[in-house]
């Protein structure tokens, strides 16, 4: 897949935060993820577009309804193309310190769960 | 769209484009051989292989592939129509007999343009097992990256990363 189309597509506040809603509940319908967002269903539509062509999400027909869901494929494909394994549990190390100290919830969508 | 026979709402899919045919994709998932050279344990270790003789209502087992035959997992073939569609359920070898314990995985594969392969791949019924959820769900993104990395490259992988530095 295009990689450009998945840093584009994450580049969006808006659609960072469909992931999230999807990450917390993972097979949405559109209506359901509308609920959360402040914006017209015709933007959050186009939004899931662009991540779905990014195959940052995955779609599933039940019935008539369209449920999405959260596809990390290609974010795991980033991670294993610039993170080198051996860096990982370190990695893992300074994360939990960070959210630590910071008394954070993952806010900037960093607490995906480990590989 | 052909609707599933039973509509479940999957707890996970996983989609991911394959440069690849169907048909070799599909004895990807069904050739032990070629399985033992792709389908790493995601928490480290050896290769694991999927046996079965695929038919519907037999059993399949996800042994080790490092000559101990230990099975990991086991369930039933629920329905295998090649090139497209392996369906199977999912359970702990002791909870095979039952049926209440199963999860149950498909793998949907459809031609895409560009000469890619769509693969999609979602897990049901987990949520009322957590311990198997989260086993689960960091592990197919790996299982499914190395897939891609096989059939499109057609090299065997290295053991992996946990088993590369442990």
């Amino acid at each position: 897949m295009d990689i450009d189309k998945v840093f584009k597509a994450l580049a969006d506040p808006g659609r960072r935060r469909l992931l999230d809603q999807l990450r917390s509940d993972n097979g949405q319908t559109l209506t359901a993820l509308c609920e959360h967002m402040d914006m017209t269903r015709q933007a959050v539509t186009q939004h899931l577009q662009q991540l779905e062509a990014a195959n940052l999400v995955a779609v599933i027909w039940q019935g008539r309804e369209k449920l999405h869901y959260l596809n990390p494929v290609p974010l795991f494909e980033i991670q294993e193309r610039w993170i080198k394994k051996f860096e990982r549990s370190r990695l893992g190390v300074l994360l939990t310190l960070k959210t630590q100290l910071e008394g954070l919830e993952n806010e900037n969508g960093n607490g995906s769960e480990k590989t | 769209m052909k609707m599933e026979t039973e509509v479940k709402k999957p707890d996970f899919v996983y989609v991911t484009y394959i440069a690849t045919t169907p048909e070799k994709l599909w004895q990807a998932l069904m050739d032990v051989d070629l399985m033992a050279q792709w389908w790493v344990d995601p928490k480290g270790g050896c290769c694991r292989v999927n046996v079965s003789d695929w038919k519907p209502g037999s059993l399949w087992e996800h042994r080790r592939a490092d000559g101990s035959n230990v099975v990991d997992i086991a369930g039933k073939v629920i329905e295998a129509t090649p090139p497209k569609r392996l369906v199977y359920s999912w359970a702990r070898p002791g909870e095979v007999a039952d049926e209440a314990k199963h999860s149950q995985v498909t793998f949907d594969i459809l031609p895409y343009s560009n000469g890619l392969v769509k693969l999609t791949v979602a897990h049901d019924d987990l949520a009322k097992d957590p311990a198997m959820l989260s086993g689960v769900s960091g592990g197919w993104p790996t299982v499914l990256s190395n897939l891609k990395t096989f059939l499109e490259t057609g090299k065997a992988l290295p053991k992996t990363a946990a088993a590369a530095h442990a």
